[in-house]
C-alpha cells in the first residue's frame, strides 16, 4: 500500500447560489500524478482552493500525511509544503519574475530591505534545476502565457513545496509547451513530489496521470487507476452519458463567396502592426480554420471584421458589400455573428441576467425594444426559448450570469449569436475552458451552422479542434498566414511548427 | 519685473506651499497602492489643521499638536478603512463623507472650544537653521538660497526624510512589495499567504496620518491660524499630484512641487498684474487640470485601485 500524503474526508462547501462541494472524499499517494477531472462547475477548483487554504469548507477534515490539519489561511498550506498554480494565473503584471516568486517570502538583508540578488540567484538556480531558462528582471506583463506558467511553478517550488496542485495548466499552452510541461512534470514526480493535476482534456489524463478522480455536480463520481481506463469512461462519468468523440462531418457543399478579406492590414493596441497583408475568401457551407499561437494577430484580425478596430488597409466584403471599417453596430445589421475570445470581457455582462444577456446586440430592436421602453414579455419568452434550445443551466432566465459555471455562460453566447441566421459567423476560441460534453455541444452548433450553408471563421489554438471541424486551415504566424492546409493531409505536428514559424521545417515537412 | 517675481523668496514660497500638498499626496500614494481611493484627504487636511492648532495651545506645545493633527488624521483613515474594506462601502462616497464630516466638525469644535471662527496659533515650531554663512554684503540670489535652505521648520525637513523612507518603504521593502501586490491583484497576494485586509488598513491608516501631518503644517507653519474650511481643496490637488506623480512618492514631490510654483505665483501675480485676483487663485486649479489631462493616458493606476477585495461572489 502505498504512503498517503493527503486526504480530504466529507469535504461539503456552500456557495450563496451553489453547493460547490458535497461531501467530497478525496485521496492522493505520495509521488504520484493524480488527475482532477469534471464538468465545469463541478468544484474541481474550489476543492482545491480548500486544500490551499483559500476558502474554508463547511465541514470535512483534512489530513496531510496522515495529520489532521486546520488549514485556514494560504499561509499554512504553504508551510505545510501545499503549492498552487492556480486556473487564472496569479501573477502580478507590473512586478519582476523574481518579485512574483518572492512575494509573501521576501529574503531580507540588514533585517530592513530585500535581497534582491539573492533572490534572483534562487531563481536562476530553481530554473536551471528544471531544466529551462527565465529572466528574473524581466516585467510578467511582457512574457508569453508559457513563461508565465513557469514562473508560476517556481513560484510554488521556492516555497519548497511538496504537494503541488495544477488547475488547468494546458489550457493556455501550445502544444510544444504542453509537452515541455509534462516533462517538467515528470522529473518533479521522479524528485518525489507530489502531483494533483486538474484538466478537461482527457488525453492529457491518459498521458500524465496515474489515478484520476471524477467529479461531478460538486460531487466525487469515481476515482480509478488511469491504466484501467480510458476517455470513453471517464467521459460518460463526467457528463453522466455517453459523449461523441468523433465529429461526424457531412460532406462540404460549397456556394457563394460569402467573406473575402484583400490585404488587410491593422495595427495592435501599441501601434505595431498586427495583421499583414492578410487575405482570403470564405464560401457558404465552409469552416474557414484559424490556427495559431495566441498572439499572432487572430485576436486584431477579429477586431477589425467585427468592426472593433479600425484598418490601416485593405478591403472586407461581405457577399459583395463593401464593410471594410464599419461600425459594430453595422456589422451585427448586415448578420455577422461573433463568438469572442474574450468572454468576460466582450461576450457576456456578468452582472446581468441571462434574459438581458440574451438580448445583448439586438436589445435596440423590435420586438425587444418598442419606443421608450423594454418590451419584457418579448425578452422572457426569447430567454425561455433559447434556454430550452441549448439546455442553458440552471434553467432560470433571471439568474445572473456571473452564477452560471464557464460552460453555460459559453451557451449563453452562442445561443444570442446563433439566434437570427446570421450570414457569416466568427467564433474565437469557443470551447476554451469548457469540459467535454460543452465542447461537443458547441462543435455539433458550429457544424450545424455549416451545414446550414453558412460561412464560419474559426479561430483556435487547439490544433484538435481546428483539425476536426475545419474544411481549410489557415496557420498565422506574426500577423501573416504563412499557409492554408487542407486538414486531411496535415497534422498537429506539421501545424505546431507552422505555428511556431519554423518556416525550415515547413520546407522539410513538404519534400517529405 | 521677472526678478521681482522669481527671487529667493520664491522659491521658499514655493516650497512651503508644496508641503502640504505632497504629504497628503503621498498619504494618496500608500491608500491607492494598496487599492483604496482615498478622497478623505481633503477632510483629514482640514482636521489635521484644526486639531494641530487646537492642541498647541492649550498645551502650549507646538510638537504636541503636530502629533495631535496625526493622531486624528489615523482616526478617520480608520474610519475611512472600516467603511472601505470591512464593510465594502463605496470609497468615493465614504471619502465625501468624510470631506463633509470634517468640514463640520472643525466649525463645531472652533466655536465650543473657542468662542471663534479664526483662532491664532500661540506657539510657533522653531526653526531650524544653521548660523548665516558671510559670504558677501547685501542679498544676493545665492545668499539667499542658502539663507533659506538653511532656515526652516522642523517639518520641511521631516517632510524630505519621510519622502526618501517612503520611497525606500515602497520599493526596496518586503512591506513595500506586498503592499503593490495588494493594490494590483490581491487575489494573487492572498495566494501568496499576504494579509489583504491587514496591509489595506495599514496603508489607508498611513495615508491619514500624512493628511494630518500635511494639514498641521498648513496651520502651524504656513498659516499660523486656523480658519473654516482653509483646506481649500489641498486634497484634491495632492490627488493630482499623485496621479501626475504616477503613484510614486517621488513624482508626487515633484508635481507637488509644481503646483507650489503654481500657487506662489499667482501669489506673486496679485500684486503686479491688473487681473481679478479671483482669476490669479484659480491658476493652481487650472494647472492641476492641465497636468491631469496631459498625464492622461500614460498614467495608470494601481489595477485594483477603488476595488473592495471579495473571496465569494454570488
Ligand atoms: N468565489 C465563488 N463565489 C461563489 N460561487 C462560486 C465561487 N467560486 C465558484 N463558485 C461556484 O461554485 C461551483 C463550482 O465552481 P468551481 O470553480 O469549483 O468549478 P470547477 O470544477 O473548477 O469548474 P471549471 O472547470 O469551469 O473551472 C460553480 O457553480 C461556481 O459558479
Ligand atoms: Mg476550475
Amino acid at each position: 500500500m502505498p504512503e498517503i500524503a493527503l486526504e480530504m474526508k466529507n469535504i461539503t462547501k456552500r456557495f450563496p447560489l451553489v453547493v460547490a462541494n458535497d461531501n467530497v472524499n478525496f485521496k492522493v499517494y505520495k509521488a504520484e500524478i493524480h488527475a482532477l477531472v469534471g464538468e465545469n462547475g463541478a468544484g474541481k477548483s474550489t476543492l482545491m482552493s480548500i486544500l490551499y487554504g483559500l476558502y474554508q469548507a463547511d465541514s470535512g477534515q483534512i489530513f496531510i500525511n496522515g495529520k489532521k490539519i486546520d488549514i485556514a489561511n494560504p499561509n499554512v498550506a504553504i508551510n505545510l509544503k501545499i503549492g498552487m498554480v492556480h486556473q487564472h494565473f496569479m501573477l502580478v503584471p507590473p512586478l519582476t519574475v523574481a518579485e512574483n516568486i518572492i512575494l509573501g517570502m521576501e529574503p531580507k538583508k540588514n533585517n530592513i530591505f530585500i535581497d534582491m540578488e539573492k533572490a534572483i540567484k534562487r531563481v536562476e538556480e530553481l530554473s536551471e534545476s528544471m531544466g529551462f531558462k527565465i529572466d528574473p528582471k524581466a516585467k510578467i506583463e511582457n512574457i508569453s502565457v508559457g513563461i508565465q506558467q513557469r514562473v508560476e511553478i517556481i513560484k510554488v517550488l521556492y516555497r519548497g513545496a511538496e504537494i503541488l496542485v495544477m488547475d488547468e495548466p494546458t489550457a493556455v499552452l501550445t502544444p510544444q509547451e504542453v509537452e515541455e510541461l509534462f516533462e517538467i512534470l515528470k522529473s518533479l514526480k521522479k524528485q518525489g513530489k507530489t502531483i494533483i493535476f486538474i484538466t478537461h482534456k482527457l488525453n492529457e489524463v491518459k498521458a500524465l496521470s496515474d489515478r484520476v478522480t471524477v467529479m461531478r455536480r460538486g460531487k466525487v463520481v469515481g476515482v480509478k487507476n488511469t491504466k484501467d481506463t480510458n476517455q470513453e469512461e471517464i467521459a460518460s462519468m463526467m457528463v453522466g452519458r455517453k459523449v461523441i468523440f468523433e465529429i461526424e462531418k457531412e460532406p462540404l457543399n460549397l456556394g457563394k463567396t460569402a467573406l473575402k478579406v484583400e490585404k488587410l492590414e491593422a495595427l495592435n493596441n501599441k501601434g505595431l502592426p498586427a495583421v499583414k497583408n492578410i487575405s482570403f475568401e470564405i464560401k457558404e457551407g465552409e469552416i474557414l480554420g484559424f490556427a495559431g499561437v495566441e498572439g499572432n494577430g487572430q485576436t486584431e484580425l477579429v477586431e477589425v471584421i467585427t468592426g472593433l478596430r479600425p484598418t490601416s488597409s485593405g478591403k472586407i466584403f461581405l457577399y459583395d458589400k463593401d464593410i471594410t471599417n464599419y461600425s459594430p453596430r453595422n456589422v451585427r445589421e448586415d448578420k455577422i455573428a461573433h463568438i469572442p475570445e474574450d468572454r468576460r470581457q466582450r461576450g457576456i455582462i456578468s452582472n446581468y441576467t441571462v434574459a438581458e444577456n440574451l438580448i445583448l446586440g439586438s436589445h435596440y430592436r423590435l420586438p425587444f425594444n418598442k419606443g421608450l421602453a423594454l418590451n419584457f414579455t418579448a425578452i422572457n419568452n426569447h430567454a425561455n426559448n433559447l434556454i430550452k434550445n441549448f439546455d442553458i443551466r440552471p434553467s432560470d432566465k433571471d439568474n445572473l450570469l456571473k452564477s452560471l459555471s464557464g460552460g453555460n455562460q459559453q451557451k449563453v453566447i452562442v445561443a444570442r449569436e446563433l439566434y437570427g441566421e446570421p450570414k457569416l459567423l466568427i467564433a474565437a476560441q469557443p470551447t476554451r475552458g469548457l469540459d467535454v460534453g460543452s465542447i461537443e455541444f458547441v462543435h455539433q452548433q458550429i457544424l450545424n451552422e455549416r451545414d446550414k450553408g453558412k460561412a464560419i471563421l474559426l479561430i483556435s489554438a487547439d490544433l484538435e479542434e481546428i483539425l476536426s471541424l475545419a474544411d481549410r486551415i489557415a496557420v498565422i504566424y506574426e500577423g501573416e498566414i504563412v499557409d492554408i492546409l487542407d486538414p486531411k493531409k496535415t497534422n498537429e505536428k506539421e501545424l505546431g511548427l507552422l505555428m511556431t514559424g519554423s518556416t525550415a521545417n515547413k520546407k522539410l515537412l513538404k519534400v517529405k | 519685473m521677472f526678478g521681482d517675481i522669481f527671487n529667493a523668496q520664491f522659491v521658499a514660497s514655493s516650497i512651503r506651499v508644496a508641503i502640504p500638498l505632497a504629504l497628503a499626496g503621498l498619504g494618496g500614494v500608500f491608500s491607492e497602492r494598496s487599492g483604496v481611493i482615498n478622497i478623505g484627504l481633503e477632510g483629514m487636511i482640514l482636521s489635521g489643521a484644526f486639531t494641530a492648532v487646537a492642541v498647541t495651545n492649550f498645551t502650549q506645545n507646538p510638537w504636541a499638536g503636530v502629533l495631535g493633527a496625526i493622531l486624528v488624521g489615523i482616526l478617520l483613515g480608520l474610519i475611512h478603512a472600516v467603511t472601505c474594506i470591512t464593510f465594502k462601502a463605496n470609497q468615493i462616497v465614504s471619502g465625501v463623507a468624510i470631506n463633509l464630516f470634517a468640514s463640520g466638525i472643525t466649525v463645531f469644535f472652533c466655536w465650543l472650544l473657542f468662542n471663534e471662527t479664526q483662532i491664532m496659533v500661540k506657539t510657533s515650531l522653531p526653526i531650524w537653521g544653521l548660523p548665516l554663512p558671510s559670504i558677501g554684503e547685501g542679498s544676493t540670489f545665492a545668499r539667499n538660497i542658502i539663507v533659506m535652505f538653511a532656515h526652516y521648520s522642523p517639518l520641511v525637513y521631516l517632510t524630505i526624510i519621510i519622502f526618501i523612507l517612503a520611497h525606500l518603504i515602497l520599493f526596496k521593502t518586503p512591506f513595500g512589495l506586498r503592499l503593490r501586490s495588494v493594490g494590483e491583484y490581491p487575489q494573487a497576494a492572498d495566494t501568496m499567504g499576504v494579509n489583504i485586509i491587514k496591509m489595506r488598513y495599514m496603508a489607508v491608516m498611513t495615508s491619514g496620518a500624512l493628511a494630518g501631518l500635511a494639514g498641521s503644517f498648513l496651520s502651524l507653519e504656513q498659516a499660523h491660524f486656523f480658519v473654516k474650511e482653509m483646506s481649500g481643496g489641498r486634497g484634491f490637488i495632492a490627488l493630482a499630484a499623485m496621479i501626475f506623480g504616477k503613484w510614486t512618492p517621488l513624482g508626487t514631490a515633484g508635481a507637488a512641487l509644481l503646483f507650489g510654483v503654481g500657487e506662489a505665483l499667482a501669489m506673486r501675480l496679485q500684486g503686479v498684474l491688473a487681473i481679478p485676483v479671483q482669476f490669479i487663485h484659480m491658476v493652481p486649479y487650472l494647472l492641476a487640470i492641465f497636468v491631469l489631462v496631459s498625464a492622461v493616458g500614460r498614467a495608470t493606476p494601481p489595477a485594483a485601485d477603488g476595488i473592495p477585495y471579495e473571496k465569494e461572489i454570488g
